[in-house]
């Protein structure tokens, strides 16, 4: 195998050439994204330094609890993240059910792959711990808004046809069903559409990372396929928490819809 | 069977005391916005009041689980609620709702012919016009055979016609089957002509 090219600072100077030519470009068109161009730059730089910095620094003095705390910052990050993505009010109630499923869901899916899975030793050697974590929960992340965007929306549209079915004696989960199942079914399809197009239409991440990195491609594919298994686990027990328990905060313990607007 | 008692919904509604007598058939009538529809949905505990309270059969509704109360006293919405899939479907999801057994379709068709829709079973029900499906939401109720019948509005997309033939069917098939039925109607004609009892709303009180 030949030996790792390591990228010299010039290298990567070099490749901002790039910024630079999107920079021309939407001059060019007199379109008005050159601030937020430079910010996410300069943003993506300065945050990857900085990660690196903090990673060799608990790679070289691994401890349990610099593995926990860097999984925390993680999770928090994450269902930020996933109040941030979707575009709509949510109340308190659904907000914690969103932590709570993210939370449980990746946690046991991280600790079966971890622990089951790649078999690890010690088990919070930060090397696999921390970036095959990040894997399960930014999928998992995405998942669950594309989730929660689907069952707040449904509900709100779908309202008069939840009242019609609850004054016929239907149950909360027999009134939104149809609702809840397509927003698990829309939270986990990403995730099965990507394995579909996995080895042939693009190379993952992780999987170019280890070969560039010297790692051998079987190698590189074993692990490939064991953390997409993991993705998919983590994001349908995500999902499956979310929209089982997310449900529930729409209606009151009288089985009535609780939506902000009544109508007479 | 049912009492209310000083019942005060937002602003909407304020009853001091009404009675709904069983086996009986109660028109609902007043102008729309008068709070009829709030009327029926606190019958059955879609909505709880603010103030006061309300009895069935003796027994505060309060105390009562809702789903067990919809069971018996069950309402059917202005809107109609059709469900992708057949008239057979559609049909047989009031039961599904309300955990009874599911029925043959002999049973189906009789109730097709109570609300006088002469349409095969294995037809599209999106597919109907907007009266039709609210004749089919009308039939998903008669087969689910509560002690109450609470109907928000039940003939609004029917002409006139078949409007007077469809109550009638419905008020000889409740009386028969002694039920209760309350009816919400903008029609003082329908309400005059069916009715055991009036009661007309205005601006979210009882005027008679």
């Amino acid at each position: 195998m030949n030996s790792i090219i390591n990228l010299g600072l010039w290298q990567i100077a070099a490749a901002y050439i790039f910024v630079i030519i999107l920079l021309f470009i939407v001059k060019i068109k007199g379109i008005p994204r050159e601030k937020e161009i430079l910010i996410s730059s300069i943003r993506m730089t300065l945050q990857l330094i900085l990660t690196g910095y903090i990673l060799l620094y608990i790679f070289d003095n691994s401890h349990p609890l610099y593995t926990i705390l860097i999984i925390v910052i993680m999770e928090v990050f994450a269902i930020y993240n996933v109040f941030k993505r979707v575009k709509l009010d949510l109340s308190m109630n659904i907000k914690k059910i969103i932590a709570l499923s993210m939370a449980s869901g990746t946690i046991l899916s991280v600790l079966y792959f971890i622990l089951v899975v790649i078999n690890l030793s010690p088990w919070y050697e930060p090397r696999y711990f921390i970036p095959l974590t990040g894997m399960l929960i930014g999928n998992s992340m995405t998942g669950i808004s594309l989730g929660v965007s689907r069952l707040v929306d449904g509900i709100h549209k779908e309202k008069h046809l939840i009242e019609s079915a609850l004054m016929l004696g239907a149950t909360p989960k027999m009134a939104t069903k149809e609702i809840v199942d397509k927003a698990f079914d829309s939270a986990i399809l990403p995730t099965i559409n990507s394995m579909v197009g996995m080895g042939i239409v693009f190379l993952p991440g992780m999987m170019t990372g280890q070969i560039l990195s010297g790692a051998s491609p079987i190698t590189a594919i074993e692990y490939q396929i064991a953390i997409m298994l993991g993705i998919l686990g983590s994001v349908s027990l995500t999902s499956a928490i979310f929209v089982q328990l997310g449900y529930k905060t729409f209606f009151n313990e009288d089985s009535q819809l609780i939506l902000e607007e009544e109508s007479n | 069977m049912f009492f209310l008692k000083d019942v005060k919904y937002k602003s909407i509604l304020d009853i001091k005391n009404l009675h709904i007598m069983k086996n009986k058939i109660t028109c609902i009538v007043g102008e729309s916005g008068s709070g009829k529809t709030t009327l029926l949905k606190l019958l059955n505990k879609m909505l709880s009041p603010d103030e006061g309270k309300i009895f069935y059969n003796g027994r505060s509704i309060r105390d009562m689980n809702s789903i067990e109360l919809r069971r018996k006293v069950v309402m059917l919405s202005q809107v109609p609620l059709i469900f992708s899939g057949s008239i057979r479907d559609n049909l047989l999801m009031g039961l599904k709702f309300s955990e009874k057994p599911l029925v043959s379709d002999t049973i189906l068709y009789n109730i097709l012919e109570i609300v006088n829709l002469h349409k095969d079973l294995e037809e599209t029900a999106d597919k109907l016009s907007g009266g039709e499906k609210q004749r089919l939401s009308l039939g998903r109720i008669l087969l689910i055979d509560p002690d109450v019948y609470l109907l928000d509005e039940p003939s609004s997309s029917l002409d006139e016609d078949t409007e007077e033939v469809i109550i009638e069917k419905l008020v000889s098939h409740t009386k028969s089957a002694n039920k209760t039925l309350v009816m919400v109607t903008h029609s003082k004609r329908i309400a005059k002509t069916f009715a055991d009892n009036i009661i007309e709303i205005k601006q979210g009180k009882i005027v008679i």
